[in-house]
């Protein structure tokens, strides 16, 4: 695939848009052989989220490029200043707002790890977490594969993983009332128990998904059109992969075995049976190959889920944490204040600071908090993947074709929201 | 909790930490900022430490810094540099995990940049710039990222209201294309 190379510093650059544009030769005349500066984005079908990639081409060939996020910046470090502990779980729903449920569990074990009730979350609590957790990273890894695929013009798969998508949302809609932005998490547990049916709709749901998996990698991973877009596109090594910070999905497509739920294990992980796929090549279709072999992972866990699950509450009994029980708020005056003190005050977290990080559906998601001890963060920072990843977008799609950019971009999965924070 | 970077750090570069701390399983050592590069290099290259992926830089603006139930000798005071910044990195050999801190003050905010030693912090670093105003010596193209050029002020900083809005100003005075753009920097004194 690769473009013949020339020497491009001597040639003069034109620039669309801007002042230079009355430099460009006459369109009837022959086209120049000049560098020519481009934009593509932040609007773009191809640029998932708003994103601008400034283009500088020797004809279809990249030769500069700079990748200019921010048009989805919505200051969730500077509102979450303001918020309460609880109030920013619908802020975390907003970052990766394909795979919220991580980001809710995220944000919830930092909070308990600075309060120190890390050990002591109920057994169901914390099985209902990793259960939702898992829904959500399929529902991830089924759009970002959906959505390239789409792209480069396979849209039967597109249609038929956001079929599966549906399922998954429909699902965690019964469970938490809200299709996309559930804030089902709470810091001690989760908002309310799972509801009634749940494992039969959960396990019916796993059979069609394995089914509509089988179709479309049946279509996709031996299709010409897809290989030759996919293989030997956007390659990385293993060593530019640790350097430039990568995680999840794209690192471990370049053999860096690295997985949270593996190396740093938190929850239930340890008491479930999976395997962390490794890709060798490191492009962008070992990263669709990961992502697929992740997803029948994911759905592994969640049927050992399924049949270890626990009974029991799925909050933790700590008044410090847990809202009294609603009988109580309604009759008596203690619970009363209680109430209103928790969700007024906020739950009041000793000061000091913490990093927790966890499985996003894009590799290691960790939010840093520091606490000066009132009811507010006093820091709040999110270690967001998309954003790590997106910085290496100029590196991957140097000296490729424009055309080259829509896969690269899809592999990469930046979700706005949670590049842009 | 064993603290093995810590004292690896400490037997080895005792005299470029201020301090070292462990809270919540969290290994920090606090990294004279002149020693920043040198003590970051020794994390990076060493055999028995190979920190060889980055994971995040921020910072803290400690001006509002009034922690309940702790002494006032601990709050923030004029005296006392204003922000901290933080780099986290991560040994995938060995699993280790650190923090580095680094003290700068608010009359000069200027702090080493790693980017040369992790390309990852490359793009941290401009975040940090963008958000709070500190200016990483050495970075290769210390832009805002997030925010427009024509922003004034540092959102992130705890004296910027969460409230203030500004209009957007145009220039066209700034380069649009990148390699241009690469050659001159905005890291200077706006």
């Amino acid at each position: 695939m690769a473009a013949p190379t020339r020497d491009v510093t001597s040639l003069k650059q034109l620039v669309l848009g801007r002042k230079d544009v009355q430099d460009l030769a006459d369109t009837e005349q022959e086209l120049p052989p000049d560098l020519m500066t481009v934009n593509m984005g932040p609007s773009h079908p191809a640029m998932h989220g708003t994103v601008r990639i400034v283009l500088t081409v020797d004809g279809e060939r990249i030769v500069a490029s700079d990748v200019q996020p921010g048009y989805l910046h919505r200051c969730f470090e500077k509102e979450s200043e303001h918020a309460t502990y609880t109030q920013v779980f619908p802020y975390t729903d907003r970052l990766n707002y394909v795979s919220p449920m991580i980001n809710n569990c995220g944000w919830a074990m930092a909070v308990e790890k600075l309060m120190g009730l890390t050990a002591s979350i109920p057994k169901r609590a914390e099985y209902i977490r990793v259960i939702v957790s898992e829904m959500s990273r399929i529902t991830d890894h089924l759009t970002c594969i959906g959505a390239s695929a789409m792209e480069l013009g396979a849209f039967t798969a597109f249609l038929y993983f956001l079929k599966a998508r549906e399922w998954f949302y429909e699902l965690l809609e019964k469970v938490s009332g809200a299709r996309l932005t559930h804030s089902y998490v709470r810091v001690g547990g989760v908002g309310k128990d799972l509801p009634d049916g749940f494992h039969d709709e959960l396990t019916r749901t796993l059979d069609q998904t394995v089914k509509v998996m089988e179709e479309v990698e049946n279509m996709l991973n031996n299709n010409k059109i897809f290989r030759d877009r996919m293989a030997g596109i956007g390659a990385m090594t293993k060593a530019e992969a640790l350097a430039t910070g990568c995680v999840g999905p794209i690192a471990r497509a370049c053999g860096v075995d690295y997985d949270v739920r593996k190396d740093y294990p938190y929850s239930i992980y340890p008491e479930v049976e999976f395997d962390v796929p490794v890709g060798t090549t490191g492009d962008c279709y070992d990263r669709y190959l990961v992502r697929i072999e992740e997803m029948k992972q994911s759905i592994r866990i969640l049927r050992q889920c399924l049949a270890q699950i626990p009974d029991g509450p799925v909050v933790v009994d700590d008044p410090r944490v847990a809202l009294p029980p609603k009988r109580d708020t309604y009759n008596t005056i203690e619970s009363m204040i209680r109430h209103f003190k928790h969700i007024v005050d906020g739950i009041r977290v000793p000061a000091g600071e913490a990093y927790t990080f966890v499985e996003g559906g894009n590799g290691e998601l960790g939010f840093y908090i520091v606490s000066d001890g009132t009811g507010r963060p006093y820091k709040a920072y999110c270690r967001a993947p998309s954003f790590v990843h997106l910085s290496t977008a100029g590196q991957l799609i140097h000296d490729h074709f424009i055309a080259d950019v829509v896969p690269i971009f899809g592999m990469i999965n930046m979700i706005g929201g949670e590049c842009d924070k | 909790m064993s603290l093995i970077v810590l004292d690896a750090l400490q037997a080895k570069h005792g005299q470029a930490l201020d301090r070292v701390e462990s809270i919540h399983g969290d290994e920090i050592a606090w990294v004279k900022r002149d020693a920043l590069v040198a003590v970051a290099t020794w994390l990076r290259d060493d055999p028995t430490m190979l920190f060889d992926s980055p994971v995040f830089v921020t910072c803290i603006d400690r001006i509002d810094w009034h922690p309940v139930g702790a002494p006032p000798s601990t709050w923030w005071t004029e005296d006392k540099p204003r922000f901290e910044v933080c780099y986290q990195l991560r040994s995938s050999t060995y699993r280790y995990r650190i923090r580095l801190k680094v003290a700068v003050p608010e009359a000069d905010p200027r702090c080493p940049s790693l980017a040369t030693l992790w390309p990852a912090f490359n793009w941290q670093e401009r975040e940090t710039f963008d958000m709070y105003g500190i200016k990483f010596d050495g970075h290769p193209d210390l832009r805002r990222i997030y925010l427009y050029e024509e922003f004034v002020g540092y959102p992130l900083r705890k004296d910027y209201p969460k409230e203030k809005r500004q209009p957007l100003v145009r220039r066209d005075d700034l380069p649009i294309n990148p390699i241009k753009a690469r050659q001159t920097t905005s890291g200077e004194e706006r």
